[in-house]
């Protein structure tokens, strides 16, 4: 995919479909180490040793819609090719981790890329998932938790369109606050 | 610091919001993006992102919302729009550049764009 951050939305809808209430996201551009990493942390269903190991293969998925899970290995492939990888760690009925690195400045790695709509798209999911998201640059930080910002809203929902729109500015801010 | 002042938004935003919540709830709009892989790999995040610019633009304030695989990769992106009253109505293959004609003649004038619909859910 053309924006690592269309790799993010895939695993985060990867969680969501692990039934997971609460993710992490966490990016770190280090510039200095010329590494970035890419963590998400969900507590969904997880997964057994035997599947953990399976899920990096192209062949694999648990679904029945379609023959061949694309998401996991194609991240991987990615990571790899910017000499980073990318790793599981799952335990079943606790959650999964998936880390991936890269090394920030080669050539073949994909930009970060609209990060914020990746973000937007998650948190419109019909089934709503609390998201703490981090994104470091070297020694600058945005980060928030949409457990605060539910907690302002009450009963209003993250999908308002007003709030929608508040979010989506929110992250712009926050995003160029950090560049 | 400004995630200070944003969260003073929130508060004025909850309060608008609550007035009307139910009759939105109950009556609006909804438009719903398929996000499963191939939905994301065939540009599906772009044509939300057009929605919701193209809503905005024109004061709509229809619901947005994202599922995940729906088991359809060639038809993606697939956008669902149901109105209270209205039969349910699937677009396929719904890039950014067709999101404006779709909001102009689905939404505001009330004429389903028949060249591009998939599919159609009548609910009793
Ligand atoms: N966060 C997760 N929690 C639990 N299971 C997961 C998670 N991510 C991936 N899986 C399992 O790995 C499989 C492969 O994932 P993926 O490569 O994204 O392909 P797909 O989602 O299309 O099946 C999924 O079908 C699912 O069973
Ligand atoms: S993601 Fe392709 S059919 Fe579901
Ligand atoms: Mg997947």
């Amino acid at each position: 995919m053309r924006e690592l951050s269309l790799h993010i939305l895939d695993v985060l809808q990867n969680s969501l479909e692990a039934g997971a209430s609460k993710v992490t996201l966490t990016i770190e551009e280090d510039l200095m180490a010329d590494r970035l990493t890419i963590t998400v942390t969900d507590n969904g269903r997880g997964m057994d040793a035997d599947t953990v190991t399976k899920v990096l293969d192209p062949f694999f998925t648990t679904r029945t819609t379609r023959h061949v899970g694309l998401g996991l290995p194609l991240f991987a492939a990615a990571a790899r090719r910017c000499n980073g990888d990318l790793v599981v760690e799952s335990e079943l009925g606790k959650g999964t981790t998936v880390r991936a690195t890269f090394q920030h400045s080669h050539i073949d790695r994909a930009p970060l890329g609209d990060i914020r709509n990746t973000i937007l798209s998650f948190l419109l999911a019909a089934r709503p998932v609390d998201l703490h998201y981090v994104h470091r640059v070297n020694d600058r930080q945005f980060e928030f938790d949409t457990a605060d910002i539910r907690a302002e809203l009450g009963n209003v929902p993250l999908s308002h369109p007003a709030v929608r729109d508040w979010l989506s500015e929110f992250i712009a801010e926050g995003e160029q606050g950090i560049k | 610091m400004p995630k200070l002042k944003s969260l003073e938004d929130l508060k004025r935003i909850r309060e608008e919001a609550q007035k009307d919540l139910k009759v939105r709830l109950d009556t609006g709009t909804t438009i719903t993006v398929g996000m499963g892989t191939c939905g994301i790999a065939a540009g599906a995040r772009d044509t939300m992102h057009a929605i919701l610019e193209e809503l905005h633009k024109r004061e709509i304030d229809a619901h947005v919302t994202t599922v995940g695989c729906i088991g359809m990769c060639s038809k993606e992106p697939l956008v669902d729009i149901e109105q209270a009253g209205h039969p349910r109505i699937t677009y396929a293959n719904v890039h950014p550049d067709m999101v404006p004609r779709i909001i102009e003649e689905h939404l505001i004038k009330g004429q389903v764009v028949e060249e591009w619909v998939f599919g159609r859910v009548t609910r009793d």
